[in-house]
């Protein structure tokens, strides 16, 4: 299997995951109650996330937290930049056209 | 001339679609104009670094559309597809296909949308479906047209090392 964000926030219950970690950071039994699905499927989405790098482990205490990376998530919000980019090149350009053939067919008041 | 509008990208993971969003300081007839009339579909489309060339626009309900992208190098890069409606000045739905992929059938579905908004101004829609999430992500991973272009220039010289 793919072990990149793409993969790992493919799935529902994951960017579910995502979203309850990312308020704040929970216990393995805290996060099991918010889902029907058992704690072994939980904590197999878990494993994903983490070797996705998207779930980081910590230690307090006797008690393991699962906290969001924050780095990483950027990385999914950048993804889509470059075509917006392209995107919004290619409509300023759309813009400047726009406005003169506005001013073509009519003088701007 | 400056504008405050932006390009709004929405692609949900694990989705086969994604919507592109964008107002314009201008009725949407002009807009709708800009995209239908291939005089002046090319002084907006086409990337930078890119010389545009359109092969074929048999711009009605039913026709056909092949554009030519050339580098600087004279490398071709063509996209394809046909146009399943255009109703002026306020809808057109069309499938798009880039030739440059290894195999061919990798179509997808656009249909834009041109809103009018108050004060002459108006806003755009588009909304692209394709046949997997894995087409639609190296879509937008490709950047498209410049993004292809980068990968080219990569490739052929990962190319001329493996053959040299």
């Amino acid at each position: 299997m793919r072990r990149d964000v793409f993969q790992a926030i493919a799935d529902p219950t994951r960017r579910a995951i995502l979203m309850l970690i990312a308020s704040q950071a929970l216990t393995p039994n805290a996060l099991a109650t918010h889902f029907d699905s058992s704690r072994q499927a939980v904590s197999k989405h878990i494993k994903i996330l983490t070797e996705c790098e998207l779930v980081k482990q910590e230690q307090t205490g006797r008690e393991i937290y699962y906290h969001l990376n924050p780095k990483k998530m950027k990385e999914v919000a950048d993804w889509i930049e470059p075509f917006r980019q392209m995107w919004e090149s290619r409509f300023s350009k759309l813009d400047k056209l726009l406005f003169s053939m506005q001013s073509k067919q009519k003088p701007k008041k | 001339m400056t504008t405050n509008n932006q390009t709004s990208i929405h692609a949900e993971p694990g989705k086969q679609e994604f919507f592109i969003e964008r107002e314009f300081d201008a009725p949407r007839e002009l807009v709708f104009e800009a995209f239908n009339d291939p005089a002046l579909l090319v002084q907006w489309i086409g990337p930078d670094n890119l010389s545009m060339e359109i092969e074929t626009f048999d711009n009605r309900s039913g026709g056909s559309y092949r554009f030519l992208h050339f580098d600087a190098n004279g490398n071709q890069y063509a996209f394809n597809g046909v146009i399943h409606e255009i109703t002026k000045p306020e809808r057109m739905i069309r499938t798009f296909e880039f030739e440059g992929l290894p195999e061919r059938g990798h179509v997808s579905l656009e249909t834009a949308t041109f809103i009018p908004l108050e004060g002459g101004r108006s806003k755009l829609h588009i909304h692209s479906v394709f046949k997997s999430v894995a087409d639609r992500d190296g879509m937008i991973q490709s950047g498209m047209e410049g993004g292809m272009n980068d990968g080219f220039a990569k490739l052929d010289k990962l190319l001329q090392k493996r053959t040299a």
